[in-house]
């Protein structure tokens, strides 16, 4: 078919913004007007340079991929790789790639990125030296970082430090050089950059601040830094990471405007001197600006298409406001950082100890927020983002805002959505604003975030917005009188203490006959271990009874491991075990060949057995009078003690016997998550009682109860429930407290998330498990009571029972072990080999 | 084109509204037994997303209607329809056909 009007578009780039560009176009290019031509100079399509650092960590530069290879020709794109365009012609508009490819085009667009920038150093030839934006440097940097000792990193800025994370990740000493007074000198302030440097040297990096480097020393591989202070550090590894360069090379070869330094000028249509060649991304000079994120470049993709459209949309000043991870720590800036573009007072949030910092630029009439920084906890980032830009008026004690809730009571997390505009927008990356996000929620009531995300893509870029797109969902179904619960999923329209009540009322004990009678379709995996945990706390029957609803790990009764072998740990209740048990571990161990380690929770793990091993493992270890210790399930994990008063100098009470007491009280019970404990003999606190899900710590006078602590990713400490209590008492409590929170909790939340959500907070938990408010205290006791006089060990069940056995092989026609899974040999014992990508 | 039938299991080899694993050659082929709806499915047992050999011990169920197994590793969901990853990734499993006949399990690659 024949179309005279038919544009050929030729695309120079074929990295992040190339991409989008090409995406975007595509979605507009319906009526096939347009020819899509793209020379990329890489070897592979575009792949998500801001998650290059996860290529370090077993990311595979196919998962990287921004599209497949494929999604281009299925779009009818075609892509030239590995071949850079190296002349043009702009009078016969004619582009030449280096292999000699020739191509006409209507309109041309530079997507040319940048280069990292290099310093003149002298030695920065040498070998070993790096810098740090493709596949390639990455892999070069790898294969240099296996004989490297210590690496350093040029450069404290985001990408710096990004590097730096990779560096320390290779397993090498890690510096990072910079030359400026702070780190991450054009987003934090002075105090910022300190706390961030004070979190960075806790993981063991080291930062050298106003630093210039003045050559970089050794004969042929770099050996270490010379710095112009005359001050020396020793290198065998050198990452340059000292700001980026716009790749405007061939721009000014066919004589485009560029600026003095650097980058190809455009107007805003983003126009280049010459009006049938746009730029867009890093290589692009905007009002004197290099853009060096990915946003603004997604924006600039979506103007050049609507320009070429005919639409009418411009280019403007771009927020560059950030929120990043950096080796895990949250750093952000967001509108006026520093407060020097208003006249403004600041309020400034600092604790060293946590290494948190957080500072507002208001206003002087108290109104209107310009700005901020937010170091080590940056929770409320997206919320104060859209309050500086939607100049929404600030309430009367504006630090709430940054601090958020504090003392486990008022403002419910996210809370505040409904005050934004409209036209805020939520998602930088693809530009979605409120407005969008309301109206498909409007137009299609049962959408959830996984509907709204594929719908207009909002979230599906860094993430960062995803918990406010979720608020918007969940405010605008209730703005148009939907109740919001957090009902289990698709199958089941209730919550989880809704359905622990209708199991219990009509005695429902099987998986598929609660969902004929209460739910729809044919259950997943979520609602599926949702009631087989419910069933589990409410009957205690074996749970392999029931064994495809459970998860994976609890079907088999051990964790799934890498490569798909298992582990096993037996319960070794209070980190206490007689020599002659510790020989039968080792005994199994070396019998069946298992990786040994001894588990952050007292105990001891063996890693590596075949589906088909795990009965004849459990045989002997259940003759051995050990039982399985639920490392798999959902349930209590281990009571980890000090040595308490039988041994220790300052003991006050025996720590290790109540722990014992306790890991046997609570076996194999089943919760909405897992749960841990602690007990400590005095208030120097060895067992880390306080950041357990219960903990007791001995007194002068007896015991003190916390609950609701969590390590984790959010750690939390627990809260004190109760003082100076004897044994039973405390015993009586923990009974109510985890019967409670077994009943009410939602799924997977550990205990410190069900209280920080519970009403009331701790008040309200202590009324009704001290002072019995509710009146439920008796059957609570009671009900823990059947768990505790149903409990058998699982293990057994199954080495028992040749039926339940048989169910412990790989295939279902052949005697073998899974062939795929391989081990290699490292400091004497066995390891998966790592996923394969 | 007819494919050959190859003889793998019994169905008492595979649990209800669950999947075990077959051998079939050097291939390995997830069978999965969907009680609710009555049908038989077969896939690839190797998840595409870190190709471990697993499908077979995942949780099945569906969405919206499409019946669909969970990766045990990280719950990336495929429909055993199409084999077409649903939980929006770009990944794709291969599905079989499958028979069974007087109690035995047949499937076609
Ligand atoms: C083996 C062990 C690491 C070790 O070598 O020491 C371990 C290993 C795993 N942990 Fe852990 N955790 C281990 C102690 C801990 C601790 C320390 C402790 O218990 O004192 C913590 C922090 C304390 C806490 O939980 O509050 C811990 C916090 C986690 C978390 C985060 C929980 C949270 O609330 O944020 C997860 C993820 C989850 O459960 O969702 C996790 C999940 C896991 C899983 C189950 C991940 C998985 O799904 O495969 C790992 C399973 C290994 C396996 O297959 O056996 N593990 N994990 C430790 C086993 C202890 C034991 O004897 O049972
Ligand atoms: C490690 C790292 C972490 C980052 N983290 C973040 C982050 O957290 N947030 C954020 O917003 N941004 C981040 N960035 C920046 C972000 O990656 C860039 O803004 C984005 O990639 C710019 O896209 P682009 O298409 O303009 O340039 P690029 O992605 O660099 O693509 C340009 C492409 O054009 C090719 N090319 C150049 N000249 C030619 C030619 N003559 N012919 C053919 N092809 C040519 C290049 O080889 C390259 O493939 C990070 C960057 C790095 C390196
Ligand atoms: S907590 Fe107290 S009793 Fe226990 S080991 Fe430490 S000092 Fe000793
Ligand atoms: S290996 Fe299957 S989801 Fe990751």
């Amino acid at each position: 078919m024949k179309n005279i009007l038919k544009r050929r578009v030729v695309v120079i780039g074929n990295g992040m913004v190339g991409y989008k560009f090409c995406e975007k176009l595509v979605a507009k290019n319906s009526d096939k007007q347009f020819e899509i031509l793209v020379f990329g100079e890489e070897i592979r399509p575009a792949y998500d340079r801001v998650h290059l650092s996860s290529y370090f960590t077993g990311t595979s530069a196919e998962d990287l991929l921004m599209a497949p290879l494929s999604w281009y020709t299925e779009n009818g794109i075609k892509l030239v790789l590995g071949d850079p365009i190296i002349s043009i012609d702009r009078d016969h508009k004619v582009v030449t790639s280096l292999k000699g490819v020739v191509a006409n085009y209507d309109v041309l667009i530079f997507a040319t990125g940048s280069a990292a920038f290099v310093p003149p150093i002298p030695g920065v030839e040498k070998d070993g030296v790096f810098v740090y934006r493709t596949i390639e440097d990455l892999d070069m940097t790898i294969a240099h970082g296996k004989k490297a000792k210590i690496g350093v990193v040029i450069g404290g800025g985001l990408l710096g430090l990004e590097a730096a994370k990779a560096v320390s990740d290779m397993g090498l000493e890690t510096h990072v050089v910079e030359f400026a007074p702070r780190l991450m000198p054009r987003q934090l302030d002075e105090a910022g950059g300190l706390i961030l440097k004070n979190k960075i040297e806790d993981l063991g990096i080291k930062v050298h601040l106003n630093k210039n480097t003045a050559s970089i020393e050794g004969e042929e591989t770099v050996t270490g830094l010379l710095f112009k202070d005359g001050t020396e550090l020793k290198a065998d590894l050198l990452v340059i990471s000292a700001g980026i360069k716009p790749r405007d090379e061939l721009a000014t070869k066919i004589g485009l405007a560029v600026g003095p330094r650097g980058g190809i000028m455009v107007n805003d249509m983003l126009q280049t001197t010459d009006s049938n060649i746009y730029a867009i991304g890093e290589c692009a000079l905007y009002k004197n600006m290099i853009y060096g994120l990915v946003a603004p470049g997604y924006e600039m993709a979506d103007v050049v298409v609507n320009q070429l459209i005919g639409a009418e949309k411009q280019f403007a000043p771009y927020d560059m406001s950030t929120k990043l991870k950096l080796l895990g720590v949250d750093v952000a800036s967001f509108g006026d950082c520093f407060g020097t573009e208003n006249e403004c007072q600041t309020i400034i949030y600092e604790d060293k100890q946590k290494g948190v910092y957080k500072r507002m630029n208001i206003s002087l009439d108290g109104k209107t927020l310009f700005g901020g920084i937010l170091v080590g906890e940056a929770e409320n980032y997206n919320m104060l983002l859209q309050t500086t830009k939607n100049k929404i008026v600030l309430p009367p004690n504006p630090e709430d805002l940054m601090l958020g809730a504090r003392g486990g009571k008022g403002a419910a997390e996210g809370s505040g959505v409904e005050s934004l505009p409209d036209d805020a927008l939520i998602c930088s990356c693809e530009a979605v604003s409120k407005g969008l996000i309301v109206d498909i929620v409007k137009d299609a009531s049962d959408i959830d975030f996984v509907g709204v995300k594929a719908s207009c893509k909002a979230g599906s870029g860094c993430g960062g917005c995803v918990p406010m797109v979720k608020d918007i969902i969940a405010a605008t179904k209730k703005s148009m009188g939907i109740m919001v619960r957090n009902t289990i999923c698709e199958h089941f329209d209730y919550t989880r203490q809704e359905l622990f009540s209708l199991i219990k009322v009509n005695n429902l004990t099987n998986y598929n006959q609660i969902l004929d009678k209460h739910g729809k379709g044919n259950g997943c995996e979520i609602c599926k271990p949702a009631l087989a945990s419910i069933l589990a706390s409410i009957y205690n029957e074996f749970i392999l009874k029931q064994d495809t609803i459970q998860d994976s790990n609890d079907r088999y009764l051990a964790n799934l491991q890498k490569g798909g072998s298992y582990s096993v740990v037996p319960r070794i209740p209070g980190g206490e075990i007689t020599p002659d048990k510790l020989i039968v571990i080792g005994e199994v161990a070396k019998k069946y060949n298992l990786y040994t380690k001894i588990t952050g929770g007292q105990r001891i793990d063996m890693f590596g057995a075949h589906v088909s091993q795990l009965p004849d493992i459990w045989e002997e270890l259940v003759k051995a009078g050990f039982e399985s210790g639920h490392a798999y399930g959902k349930s209590l994990r281990t009571v980890k003690s000090c040595v308490g008063s039988t041994w220790c100098r300052y003991g006050l009470h025996d720590s290790v016997g109540f722990a014992i007491e306790l890991e046997n009280r609570y076996r194999g019970l089943r919760a909405p998550h897992k749960f841990k404990s602690g007990v400590s003999g005095c208030i120097r606190e060895c067992a880390e009682a306080q950041s357990k899900d219960f903990g007791i710590i001995a007194t002068e006078k007896g015991w003190n109860l916390f609950v609701c602590g969590n390590g984790g990713s959010k750690p939390q400490h627990a809260v004190l429930l109760a003082t100076d209590i004897d044994k039973e008492t405390c015993i009586q409590y923990l009974d109510r407290f985890l019967m409670f929170y077994i009943k009410t909790a939602e799924p997977l939340t550990r205990t410190a998330t069900w209280l920080n959500k519970l009403e009331g907070g701790i008040d309200y938990l202590k009324q009704v498990v001290v002072n019995d408010s509710l009146g439920i205290a008796q059957q609570l006791e009671e009900e823990m009571n059947f768990m505790i006089n149903t409990y058998k060990c699982e293990w057994k069940e199954v080495v028992e029972n040749p039926e339940l056995r048989k169910r412990f092989t790989h295939f279902a026609n052949s005697k073998e072990t899974d062939p795929t899974i391989e081990f290699k040999v490292e400091r004497g014992q066995k390891f998966p080999v790592n996923w394969v990508s | 084109m007819t494919n050959t039938w190859i003889e793998v299991c019994s169905i008492n080899d595979v649990p209800e509204n669950g999947g075990t694993c077959v051998k079939v050659d050097d291939k390995q082929i997830a069978v999965f037994n969907f009680t609710r709806t009555g049908k038989w499915y077969a896939t690839d047992n190797m998840c595409p997303h870190k190709q471990q050999m697993i499908l077979s011990r995942g949780m099945i169920g569906d969405k919206a209607g499409e019946p669909k197994v969970a990766c045990p590793f990280h719950k990336k969901t495929f429909s055993l329809e199409t084999g077409q990853c649903l939980s929006g990734e770009d990944y794709h499993i291969s599905t079989y056909e499958i028979k069974v006949e007087a109690g035995t399990i047949y499937i076609a690659i």
